[in-house]
Order: structure tokens, then sequence, then C-alpha cells
């Protein structure tokens, strides 16, 4: 649910989240990245950085350049109506990411099915065909949280988390999708992978999707998977980036 | 020969750092940096240095090679000597070639800062020379054998000189924080006990969070929130109840309700807390926040000041170099 008026709350005194509203909801993280994207155009003095999320943005702030009522009055102004107009640094896309759902690579699919009582390639079907957008990153670098997950594929997270994911692993807990990058313990499940990197430190540039760009899955073989891996390797954006109408 | 720091022996948690990876934590990109900021300052602005190793409870030794080297060191109170002649915990030195600088845990203090005067000559990643273990950003943790190359090294002082710091000097004052950003997650006198009581420094403890050990703080409203980004010193509550004082390698964003963020001049204080070590807490307003702040920077900004060694140091000194030259002579 979204709030009629932002929320300002201190996160120590140089940091202050403003809250956009209840709950992972499009709307509500639509209103962060406007607000993001405002705030990157056009920074108040003092401010240092800042960090979307579903339904906050974290400005992290330097209080002896900047008080807490003039960053509040900052932000106030560039979401008033006639606020300034944020220039994005690019316009959204939607990336196709190549996704292998073959249990050799998608190691948790045929438990996630069992517990989701359909068969794999159902699950993977119903995976491939949604729209989703990309949220967040967290976690760890370049794991890209996205929303849009079918209903029939929430699944409960796991009680305790599973051993590390494969690198690229693609994976859904909750009612959410995520992209991961480097290996990690997860209590979500491995229903694809990905040999696209979501995070290459030294390639330029380093990250692909950005918040608010939209995301979908096209099936792979295994075959396709370790062509498209190899040249992944090698630098290469396997993905495939469409400007968003 | 070029101008190198050799890393003799190294526990583990060594670590390269600078003020760390700021501006990327939209992809999920932790800052790391320095554990206590004010000590890693303090060790930076005497030596002339952009970065500096960080150095655990395990401790370290290092040796110069190719030209002598302008060596400051400032933290908790750790063991500090020079060729076996005992030094203050925060001192400035000439570290030449051969020489042998080693760092121990003293009477407190879990941090220590190595900071050579001219540029440790390390590629930076994504903009920063900070090492962030977890996600393999940055160098990998120091260990015997590793050699820094030392770009632009600068002139080491004559004589070894204590840095006067107050900023760094061990208190047991209660760690001020503010409540918040989900201090509404819990009952007012969950609040209140967590705020009255004596809190010990878990053993599990590390670069990304400080686990509190004491009473099981209860949550009103359940322990899962849509997650968000995470500062410094935010203190997490878990599932379990057991807080945790999230520090310099924790994640950009996270699940769990935050009780309250340790406010920025008593971050140090906080890291140089060692496991089984007691702390209090004591809630402030921003604007005390604020002040304490300006307080803390304006003294770190002026820097440490650079004194003859005190008396009492000499003494012990002496006695370090009797006991040593006694060890050699016994060799000999």
């Amino acid at each position: 649910m979204e709030y009629v008026k932002p929320r300002f709350i201190d996160c120590g005194e140089a940091a202050l989240s403003v809250e956009f509203g209840e709950g992972v909801d499009p709307a509500i993280n639509a209103r962060v990245l406007t607000l993001d994207a405002r705030l990157r155009a056009a920074p108040p003095q003092g401010l240092r950085e800042t960090t979307p999320t579903y339904r906050a943005l974290l400005l992290r702030y330097e209080p002896l350049e900047i008080s807490r009522g003039a960053l509040v009055a900052a932000v106030e102004g560039l979401l008033a109506p006639g606020g300034i107009e944020e220039k994005p640094s690019r316009p959204a896309l939607r990336w196709t990411i190549p996704c292998c759902y073959d249990p050799a690579f998608a190691e948790d699919i045929d438990e996630a099915a069992a517990l989701l009582g359909r068969a794999a390639p159902s699950l993977a079907r119903l995976h491939a065909g949604a729209d989703y957008r990309a949220y967040m990153y967290g976690f760890a670098p370049g794991w890209c949280y996205l929303g849009g997950l079918p209903q029939e594929l929430a699944i409960p997270r796991r009680a305790s988390p599973r051993g590390p994911t494969p690198q690229g692993a693609v994976l859904i807990g909750g009612a959410l999708a995520l992209i991961a990058a480097n290996p990690m313990p997860t209590g979500w499940y491995v229903i694809g992978r990905t040999p696209e990197r979501m995070f290459a430190p030294r390639r330029d540039p380093p990250f692909l999707a950005a918040p608010g760009d939209a995301v979908g899955f096209e099936p792979i073989d295994a075959d396709t998977f370790l062509a498209l891996d190899a040249r992944a390797a090698a630098g290469e954006i396997v993905a495939r980036r469409d400007p968003l109408q | 020969m070029s101008a190198r720091l050799l890393v003799e022996a190294a526990g583990p948690g060594v670590t390269m750092q600078d003020e760390g990876r700021f501006g990327l934590s939209r992809y999920g990109v932790t800052p790391a940096g320095p554990m206590d900021l004010g000590a890693y300052l303090a060790a930076t602005k005497a030596a002339g240095a952009e970065s500096a190793i960080e150095v655990s409870l395990g401790g370290a030794a290092f040796l110069a090679e190719g030209t002598p080297l302008r060596v400051a060191v400032a933290g908790g109170e750790f063991d500090v000597r020079l060729d076996g002649r005992r030094l203050p915990s925060a001192c400035l030195v000439a570290l030449a070639p051969g020489a042998r600088l080693t760092l121990r845990a003293g009477a407190s203090g879990a941090w220590c800062y190595v900071a050579v005067g001219g540029r440790l000559d390390v590629a930076p990643v994504l903009g920063s020379r900070a090492t962030h273990a977890r996600s393999g950003l940055g160098s990998k943790p120091l260990a015997a054998g590793d050699a820094p190359p030392i770009a632009d090294a600068a002139a080491p002082p004559p004589e070894p000189l204590a840095l006067i710091a107050p900023w760094l000097a061990p208190d047991d004052a209660p760690i001020r924080l503010l409540l918040g950003p989900q201090a509404d997650y819990f009952a007012h006198d969950e609040i209140e006990r967590f705020l009255n009581a004596r809190w010990r420094i878990g053993a599990r403890s590390d670069r990304m969070a400080y686990r509190l050990e004491g009473p099981a703080i209860r949550h009103a409203r359940g322990h899962d929130i849509v997650s968000d980004g995470v500062a410094m010193g935010a203190i997490q509550i878990p599932g379990d109840g057991a807080p945790l004082a999230l520090m310099a390698d924790r994640q950009p964003t996270g699940g769990y309700p935050k009780i309250a963020t340790v406010i920025g001049a008593d971050l140090g204080r906080l890291a140089q807390r060692r496991p089984g070590d007691g702390l209090s807490f004591r809630a402030v307003s921003w604007d005390e926040a604020v002040a304490a702040r300006r307080d803390y920077f304006a003294a770190i900004e002026a820097g440490a000041i650079c004194a003859p060694l005190p008396a009492h140091v000499t003494t012990e000194s002496l006695l370090a170099e009797n006991l040593v030259g006694g060890v050699v002579n016994a060799r000999d």
C-alpha cells in the first residue's frame, strides 16, 4: 500500500530512508526510482549516495554539510508536482536473459516443481513466459531481485540455506525471482542458470540491468548454454537489450 | 630495487583498506573500508597515504624492502615493536630495509592500521582498493610472502615518534545510538530492555557483523521487513532476538528490523571492542549525534600530534632491547 506522503526515517545521523509504502509493488518502486533519478540529476550539496530498494530510497549524506531538515525539504521539492524533471543516465531497457532449465544446470528445479505440485517443464514454461521488473540489487554484487513471478510459482524459502549457488543461478523464493552473480549460500531455489554475467568487475559496464528495467527469460538448451558461457567468459554480453517502450 | 612492504607473517583478517568502495550500493556492492575510520585516518594522515593495511587480533609482521619506508601505526592498544623494541601503539617510524615491524593484540582493541607513506601500488577494483573478502572484490586478505609495492615512498622520520590521537583512547562510556529505522517494530519495554542491558561481543564477530550477547529482544510486529538499505552501525534484530551490529562488510540491504543505529562518532569505539568485551548503549538525539560527529571529525582533521617517545615507553623498550640482546647473546 502506497503512503499518501513519504515517511522520512533516520538511519543514524548520516543516512535517511525515504519510504513510499508497504510491500513489494511496481507503483511504489516506481516512486522510489523517480526520486532516485531526480536526486542523481540534481544532487543537493552533502548527498553522498542513494540506494534504491523495493519501497524506500536510502540517502547517505554528510550532516556537517546539509542538515536533515534541508535534505527533507530538498526531497519534498523534488517530489512536488513540477519538481525538477529527471534526466535518466539512459532510457530504461528490456533485457532478455538466456536461461537453461535443464536439471543438470537447474539444480533445484525438480525439488521446487515437486513442492509446487507440477512437472519441471511446466515450471520452466511458466517462469520463462512471465514479464519481470528489476526492483533492486542486494545481498551480493549483481544479485538482481525481480518482481513479476507468476503466483503459481510462489514458494516458501528454505528453512535453512542450501550450499553455494552456481555462477549465474536463476532462482525463485517467496513471491520473487532473482538472478544471481557469484556463488553464495541461499534459502532460494535454483530453477535455471544463465550464461550471462550480471556482474563482471572488469567489464564496461560491470553491471547490466538497472533497477526499473524490464527483464524476460529465453529458454536455451545445454549446448547453447555452454556456447554462450564461453562467449560471456570472454567478456561478451550475451543477453539481448532492447529499448523499453 | 623498488620499494615493497613484505608481509612476513599475517594472522587471519589482515586486509588492504581505503575509505571504501562507494557509489555502487545500488548494484549490491558492499562499501567495505576500515572498521575504525578514525584510527585509519590517524594512520594514513600521519604517513601520507591513501590506503592502509588493517591488522586484526591475529597480528602481523612486516619488513621493508628496497628503501626505508615511512610507516604510521594507529588503532587499538596493540603491542607494536620495531626490531623487538616496544613502541607506543600509535606511532610513526622509519622502517629500514630488513627491519621488522610486528603488531600483536595488546591491552585492548581489535583493529590496527599500518599506513605506508606514498602509495600502495595495487590496482583499484571498481574505484577502490578496499578488500571485501566475501564478494572477492579488492586484494585477497594478505598472507605471509605478499609484498605490495610502494610507489612514491615518502621520507621517513629520523626517530620513532608517538602519535597522540585522543579519539583513539579506549573508554567504557556507553556507545551512543539513534533509535530506528525500525524501532516501531519493538514495544516500548523491549526498547528499554535493549538500552538498559549490559551486552557482550560474541565470539563469532567479524568485519561483517558483531554479535551482541545478552537478553533476547522480542519483536512486536514479526521479524520480516521488506528489504531496505543498511547503514554501517545498524543494529538488526533477527528472528532469534540476538542483536547483530552491522559493520564495514555488511550486506548493502537487509530484511530484518533494525532497532537502532550507532552514531558515526562511536562506530570506531564499537569496532575496537573484542569478543568477550562488554558494552552498553545510550540513545541520543540527531542534534547530539551531529555535535559529536563535528567534534570527532574536527579532531581527526587536525591530525594526530607527533611527539617524542614517552619516558615509560623508553624504559620498557630498553628492557625489551636488553631481553632481545640476551636472546641474541644466548644464540651466539
